[in-house]
């Protein structure tokens, strides 16, 4: 029996029950539009948290503090401190490809203007800071390194800052505020850079010399981190294996001594960040997968209710001629029919529920060529795979006894 | 008229009921030739249908030989069979057997699906004369639930008759229908054996075997009478002889 043939009669034989064919179809359509979504909208999210970081500056490097033994306890690593302006300096001075370098003293304190405050967190840094994190000033000017050297009493603040401390819209250069009742100078504003990729405000935050807290306010040499830029985002492997080395020197650590530092680049951050998004795509397809495989189901069910309700016509068939692979396939591209036009329907769903969740919702979603592809060909082979046994339970079947079914 | 169609030769066929054995035909021997119009006669569980479904190549004998048209089909394999189906044999069952929700044309059209060798329009072609055939050229894209029970078996004759087979092979093909379009029916069937059609008719009503020129009759899986009609009555005339009825 030719192809043609073969597709014709499936045809024929599924609009005598069309209803039937589209809710079997249904199981199908759903799941290869949820797949589709689904991965859509993790991809999407994946190339979101990667943009966002690398308009963080890729190139960044963040030194911090790790845990070490001392005297035989290990120590929290946050708490240990090891980093202090001698490490800044070394790699300011020795690291070829560090282009950049800013130790970071932060505290948490209450702003306070007038008759407003605010908690807020107070980093004290280098003037290079807003260049490693790619902060802009707004107005005003950003402080200077002779600021730093003398701990001038200068600030540089942050959208939501400004916003609570600033309600009615006046600008706040030049005003000053106090922190902790130490009185700070505004002397400049940073253009707002909105939420982290994990939730954290970024405009949340008021700047000042490093030297300004270390001394003023928290009275202590050391920093909870180093920020550095590789030169380019290339080189950042080497600049961190540079660092790497100059701080076992300055913290005067043998060979077989654990660092107790540990050096990041935004790479290994990404890398990270892409893996758990990585993996909430893989459990969303998952989902989406087991709705795929109910579908199948679905179409095996009704195979087999099918085989049953026209065992007459099959061994009407039969008796005019339909040998048993007739029957077999008949009922198998019946069923591939069925999986393959609801896997071409859910497609257009799929592609359209992700757009439309764009449009609604707002998430960002990406709608990958490999997660139509795979899901298009696993509805096919789900076809095969589900409606081969009630086609093979079809075509084993005695004319005789079929052509005198009830 | 001297070609043998069929050729059966001590027939027998048993079943293995569980440890039982059920011998439904003991040695059945016959032949048919070309134009002859049979019926095979039998009450019920006479080997009647045991003997149809061997002759119609659905089923192979246990022991003997039965040639179809020269062929051996105690040989076949499955497949060979529905091949011979296809092309020697055409089938009118009693409930018609007729796909519903089709159009009377794709019914007949049905075994020529399983002739790969003839193009859509052949098929179409060959379907349609097989309906004008039958009486029926105004039905064709009528489905069987639109037909009365003698249209739509004269549909179903069509589809026997579409692969020009050597032999028709009907099941008590007049046993759902009342007189007057069993009539027809048999007319319809007397008309197409005077074309040269070889018919096997299994029924069991004495009327109905009255209509053919031979009458094979079987007992207890044995053939105990094989008579050759010298008479036969024509279906038209015991039509024209029926009270007219209401509805036509």
């Amino acid at each position: 029996m030719s192809a043609i043939n073969l597709v014709r009669i499936a045809l024929r034989a599924l609009q005598r029950n069309k209803l039937r064919a589209f809710l079997t179809m249904l199981g199908i359509i759903i799941g290869v539009a949820a797949v589709i979504a689904m991965v859509a909208i993790g991809e999407g999210s994946k190339e979101s948290i990667q943009s966002q970081l690398s308009a963080m500056g890729s190139n960044m490097i963040t030194i911090l503090p790790s845990s070490n033994v001392s005297g035989g306890v290990r120590i929290e690593g946050a708490s240990f401190q090891s980093l202090t302006i001698v490490d800044v300096k070394a790699i300011q001075k020795n690291a070829e490809h560090v282009s950049a370098v800013s130790p970071v003293s932060s505290t948490k304190g209450q702003a306070i203007y007038g008759a407003l405050n605010w908690p807020t967190s107070l980093q004290g840094v280098a003037p290079s800071y807003f260049d490693i994190r790619k902060l802009e000033v707004a107005d005003g000017v950003s402080f200077t390194d002779a600021d730093v050297a003398t701990a001038a009493k200068v600030c540089v603040l942050g959208k939501t800052v400004i916003n609570n401390l600033f309600p009615s819209g006046e600008s706040p250069v030049g005003k000053v505020i106090r922190l902790n009742s130490i009185p700070l100078q505004v002397i400049g504003t940073l253009v707002p850079k909105g939420q982290s990729s994990f939730g954290q405000d970024q405009d949340d935050i008021i700047l000042t010399p490093y030297t300004t807290v270390q001394k003023r306010i928290l009275a202590t040499i050391y920093f909870q981190s180093i920020y550095a830029s590789a030169v380019s985002e290339g080189t950042s492997a080497q600049a961190t294996d540079e660092i790497t080395e100059i701080l076992r020197e300055t913290h005067r650590l043998r060979p077989g001594d654990e660092n107790n530092f540990q050096v990041r680049t935004m790479e290994e951050l990404i890398k990270t960040l892409s893996s758990t998004s990585s993996l909430l795509t893989v459990l969303l397809t998952a989902i989406a997968g087991i709705s795929l495989v109910i579908g199948g189901i679905g179409i095996m069910n009704i195979m087999y209710v099918s085989v049953t309700e026209r065992t007459r016509e099959i061994g009407l068939r039969m008796s005019v001629g339909a040998r048993g692979v007739d029957i077999l396939l008949q009922f198998l591209v019946e069923a591939i029919i069925i999986s393959v036009t609801g896997g071409i329907i859910g497609v257009i769903l799929g592609v359209t529920t992700a757009q439309v969740i764009t449009l609604t919702l707002g998430w960002p979603t990406i709608v990958s060529e490999s997660s139509i592809v795979l899901s298009f060909m696993v509805c096919a082979l789900t076809g095969v795979f589900f409606g081969y046994y009630p086609a093979q339970a079809a075509s084993r079947l005695d004319p005789i006894e079929a052509l005198r079914y009830e | 008229m001297n070609s043998k169609i069929l050729e059966l030769q001590q027939i027998k066929r048993e079943f293995i009921m569980g440890t039982e054995t059920v011998r439904a035909l003991k040695g059945v021997s016959f032949d048919v030739h070309a134009g002859e119009f049979v019926t095979i006669m039998g009450s019920s569980g006479s080997g009647k249908t045991t003997l149809l479904n061997l002759l119609g190549c659905l089923d192979k004998p246990t022991a003997g030989n039965y040639l179809l048209d020269g062929v051996d089909v105690g040989n076949l394999s499955r497949n060979e069979l529905a091949r011979l189906r296809n092309r020697k044999i055409g089938f009118v069952f009693q409930a018609y057997n007729l796909l519903p929700r089709t159009s009377a044309l794709e019914n007949v059209e049905l075994p020529l699906f399983y002739n790969p060798s003839l193009s859509a329009s052949e098929r179409k072609d060959k379907a349609v004369k097989a309906l004008e055939a039958v009486k029926l050229a105004d039905r064709l894209d009528h489905t069987p639930s639109q037909l009365s029970g003698g249209q739509q078996q004269r549909v179903a004759i069509a589809r026997a008759l579409v692969n020009q087979p050597v032999m028709i092979l009907a099941d008590e093909a007049t046993g759902n229908l009342d007189t007057r379009t069993s009539y027809e029916i048999m007319s319809l069937m007397q008309d197409l054996n005077k074309e040269g059609k070889t018919i096997v008719f299994v029924t069991h009503e004495p009327d109905i075997a009255a209509f053919s020129n031979r009458t094979v009759m079987l007992r207890d899986g044995k053939v105990v009478k094989d008579t050759v009609n010298e008479n036969v009555r024509s279906a038209k005339e015991a039509l024209e002889s029926l009270p007219p009825a209401d509805d036509y």
